[in-house]
């Protein structure tokens, strides 16, 4: 039986008191309910505190570069579908660097499961603007405050509709696990972006104003309706909602890639003497 | 006399000539000759000016000659830019009943490529089929073979086609035979030879990655590099591996490192521009010590440069590559055959070493076509460098990055039972995770750069051609192989004392050979396809010798032996 013990890690270097301890929290439960093991998970992470995360547990890890998280996740899962492939990062990696690489991770709908720390806020850099920072928010860099408008990765996904998009908080330590384990069995790709307070450098989205502001969506919410969807996914300010927002089963990637009908690639044998008839053709 | 004949066709973009230049090539092999053939096209999909060549000859050719046999001139523009390159006894065939020339000369042989079509094939799509027809034709060639490779070619698009395209051929074959019995080029009596694979340098890259267990394979189109994946995707299904189209080259890297770090032989292709936004992850590599494959197929930059045409101008650049100090190979394969077996070698090397291992393509290798013998498969050996099952089981506590006397650390996978796998592009320790212990990070470039002692012995010398004691030695790498070794041919035929030095294996350096050839030539040459002379450099860093002086050429085309003769000629003194 597998338990949170095994999914023990290093001591952790965030802030105390930091949004990420209740993500890195619920992302072990959620693998201890689905009695993954830890070699059976890989973890690809990006750069920036949230980056961090997959040291502080115990499975797979492929810390690569900032903003890099899906590419080489994609890799990985088409090499070796028998892995479960978990993607974690900030807003910073995936919205800002990586943005390029969250559209057609989309639109390949591969099934790995995309954990975004959403803080708001560059932690690791200390303190500049993020693609999500709401306008207005002030920082060094941004001293007359942010002038671009907050990059919404819900309503972007629900518009190139991605088969999974949902929304955590990391104040609801439960509601997150579940939602993981949710994203986790969904077939494709799916994102799980997740409001955290940072509480070094955002002094203006913290536990306080999340709390009196974020709610649950109504167990009547219908999350295959697209339109309706998009509509809660413009819901912001006085009231934010979490959960499940939009899904849809479409065939994935790797059931569509000719060169997997022989098995995952990581187990097929390698023999050069395959090509004789096809060299055979070319004199 | 022996044969060394020239063909080029000539037309617009658009014009079809790379299907009739390899219909030709093909028949011409299949012949039992030796050949090499290249086009040079314009970065346009209609119009300009492009053209197709090929060289014939009874031994093996890696070069072009910069003289014409037979000019098929699609357009007028091709008579008036090709005919001062005809020889003596050359012709140009034309259809005079669409290009405005009068056949007054013996040399202009018209053809009336269009209304043969026409008649024999009922369209005047037909009119390259026989154009190649009459090319074969006046060269008094087997008719039997061009049909049955026109089948070969065209047999995808119906019977009808194949019939159409060979009675067309057909026409214009017996055209030339008929009219032009007198034309003064020799015959060409098929059948000597073997029957020879004819391949590209993209096919042989490919070939040579399938070969290898390749499973994995990522890019972004860029010119001249697209062949490779072109030709992996349709090989998909059949061969089980997967060769995806990224959103861009950063993507693509990374995708192949996600691979390869989950198992599978994985590789990318680009060219330069391509390569400059994979820099990152090449350290990422490094870092990691991920096994990586990276074929880079130059062309003129910087910048966009001129997508179509070649040059050698980022060996520096690959050389150097990324922040931070990590081990690489780099191999310039010198011909397509050559392709095959380097990258066979570049998986190898880079599972063994868990490094990258680079391979350097250039337009001229990449889209040029040479025969050559069926590749013998039962030499590709694979070596994984992988610790096993009953090794790892030995292992009480797995550590990817653990420290061992060659740097070498046990690579496995994830996925398996009893061992986590961990990396990091952040320095770390033995376990993978990342660390800010100085001491360890030192010890961690250290354990890294240490692989490169064993890496180093792997490198295949320069080959030295004819042999070591010349006077004056010519030094070249990667594609302009064919060009030099034909030029050192000729130069000796006419009593110069000249031998050539050619890489194919540039990285790790190998250092003491190449000081001592230097040390006992008089004068040397770099010869190569860039304005500065870049392997000049690295031969100056590596062994403190400085070469006589450079035989440069960056116009984006290739050399030919005449050039480099000249050139020669000029410097040597």
């Amino acid at each position: 039986m597998v338990t949170i013990d095994d999914y023990q890690g290093q001591v952790t270097a965030w802030c105390p008191g930091c949004g990420d301890f209740g993500i890195l929290q619920a992302l072990k439960k959620a693998l201890v309910n689905l009695k993954l093991e830890p070699h059976q998970v890989l973890i690809v992470s990006g750069i920036g505190q949230a980056s961090k995360l997959p040291h502080y547990m115990r499975c797979n890890t492929f810390n690569g570069l900032h903003g890099r998280i899906l590419p080489v996740a994609t890799g990985a899962k088409v090499a070796n579908q028998e892995l479960v492939v978990i993607g974690v990062g900030g807003d910073g990696d995936n919205y800002g660097e990586g943005g390029n690489h969250f559209l057609h991770a989309i639109r390949r709908n591969i099934d790995i499961t995309l954990l975004v720390h959403n803080n708001k806020v560059y932690g690791l850099t200390k303190g500049q603007a993020s693609p999500t920072s709401d306008p207005a928010f002030v920082t060094k860099v941004q001293p007359g405050g942010v002038v671009s408008s907050s990059f919404n990765p819900l309503s972007l996904a629900i518009s190139q509709d991605a088969g999974f998009v949902s929304r955590g908080w990391s104040g609801d330590i439960d509601h997150l696990s579940w939602l993981i384990k949710q994203a986790i069995q969904h077939k494709g790709f799916s994102l799980v972006d997740t409001l955290q307070p940072c509480v070094t450098f955002n002094k203006k989205n913290t536990y306080r104003w999340y709390k009196e502001r974020v709610y649950k969506l109504a167990e009547e919410y219908d999350p295959t309706d697209r339109l309706a969807a998009f509509e809660r996914a413009q819901e912001w300010g006085d009231r934010i909602p979490i959960g499940i927002f939009y899904r849809k089963q479409k065939p994935t990637f790797e059931d569509q890639l000719a060169g997997l009908k022989k098995g995952p690639l990581f187990r097929q044998k390698l023999d050069p003497s395959q090509l004789k008839p096809l060299l055979e053709t070319l004199s | 006399m022996s044969v060394d004949l020239t063909l080029k066709i000539g037309g617009e973009a658009g014009q079809g000539m790379q299907t009739i230049g390899y219909v030709l090539s093909k028949t011409l092999a299949r012949g039992g000759f030796h050949l090499f053939a290249n086009q040079d096209y314009m970065s346009r999909i209609r119009g300009g000016h492009n053209f197709f060549q090929i060289r014939v000859k009874e031994e093996p050719v890696y070069a072009l000659s910069e003289e014409v046999d037979i000019l098929i001139a699609l357009d007028k523009a091709t008579v008036k830019i090709h005919r001062p390159e005809l020889k003596e006894k050359g012709v140009i065939i034309f259809d005079g009943e669409q290009i405005d020339i009068s056949p007054k000369k013996p040399h202009l042989l018209s053809v009336p490529l269009e209304r043969l079509a026409r008649e024999e094939g009922g369209n005047k799509l037909f009119s390259n089929s026989v154009a190649v027809g009459a090319a074969l034709g006046v060269l008094d060639y087997r008719f039997d073979i061009l049909a049955q490779v026109l089948k070969e070619v065209f047999g995808r698009r119906g019977e009808e086609t194949v019939q159409n395209n060979v009675k067309a051929a057909r026409a214009g074959y017996d055209f030339t035979r008929e009219n032009y019995k007198d034309s003064q080029v020799s015959p060409l009596q098929s059948g000597k030879g073997n029957k020879k694979m004819l391949i590209s340098g993209n096919e042989a890259l490919s070939l040579g990655a399938m070969a290898a267990g390749c499973k994995f394979m990522a890019a972004y189109p860029m010119t001249p590099s697209t062949g490779i994946i072109t030709y992996l995707a349709g090989k998909a299904r059949e061969f089980g591996l997967v060769a995806e189209q990224a959103e861009d080259e950063i993507a693509a890297i990374n995708m192949a490192i996600g691979a390869s770090f989950a198992g599978v032989r994985a590789m990318v292709a680009t060219s330069g521009g391509g390569f400059s936004l994979m820099v990152e992850a090449l350290g990422l590599v490094g870092m990691t010590e991920t096994p990586l494959v990276i074929i880079e197929a130059q062309r003129p930059g910087p910048s966009t440069g001129l997508p179509t045409r070649t040059a050698q101008a980022d060996l520096e650049f690959v050389l150097h590559a990324s922040q931070g100090e990590f081990p690489r190979a780099i191999f310039a394969p010198a011909t397509a055959e050559d392709a095959f077996w380097s990258v066979v070698k570049a998986f190898n090397l880079a599972e063994k070493y868990q490094v990258p291992v680079i391979i350097m393509s250039d337009q001229h290798l990449a889209d040029s076509y040479s025969t050559c013998h069926k590749f013998d498969l039962r030499k590709v050996k694979i070596e994984r460098g992988i610790i096993s099952d009953t090794e790892l089981t030995k292992i009480k506590d797995y550590k990817r990055h653990r420290f061992t006397p060659s740097g070498i650390s046990p690579r496995a996978f994830p996925s398996q039972k009893g061992r986590i796998v961990i990396t990091d592009s952040d320095e770390h320790d033995e376990d993978g995770h990342l660390t800010e212990d100085l001491e360890m990070g030192k010890k961690m470039v250290q354990k890294r750069l240490k692989k490169i002692e064993a890496l180093a012995t792997e490198i295949e010398p320069p080959q030295v051609y004819p042999h070591e004691n010349a006077q004056i030695i010519l030094i070249g790498w990667g594609s302009t192989y064919g060009a030099l070794r034909e030029a050192v041919d000729i130069l000796i035929d006419q009593g110069v004392d000249v031998s050539l030095m050619h890489f194919q294996e540039i990285w790790p350096f190998p250092t003491q050979l190449v000081t001592s050839i230097l040390s006992k030539a008089k004068q040397s040459f770099c010869v190569e396809n860039n304005a500065t002379g870049q392997l000049a450099r690295i031969i100056r860093a590596e062994t403190g010798r400085k070469v006589t002086g450079k035989i440069l050429k960056f116009d984006g085309r290739p050399f030919s032996s005449q050039y480099i003769i000249k050139e020669l000629k000029k410097k040597k003194g």
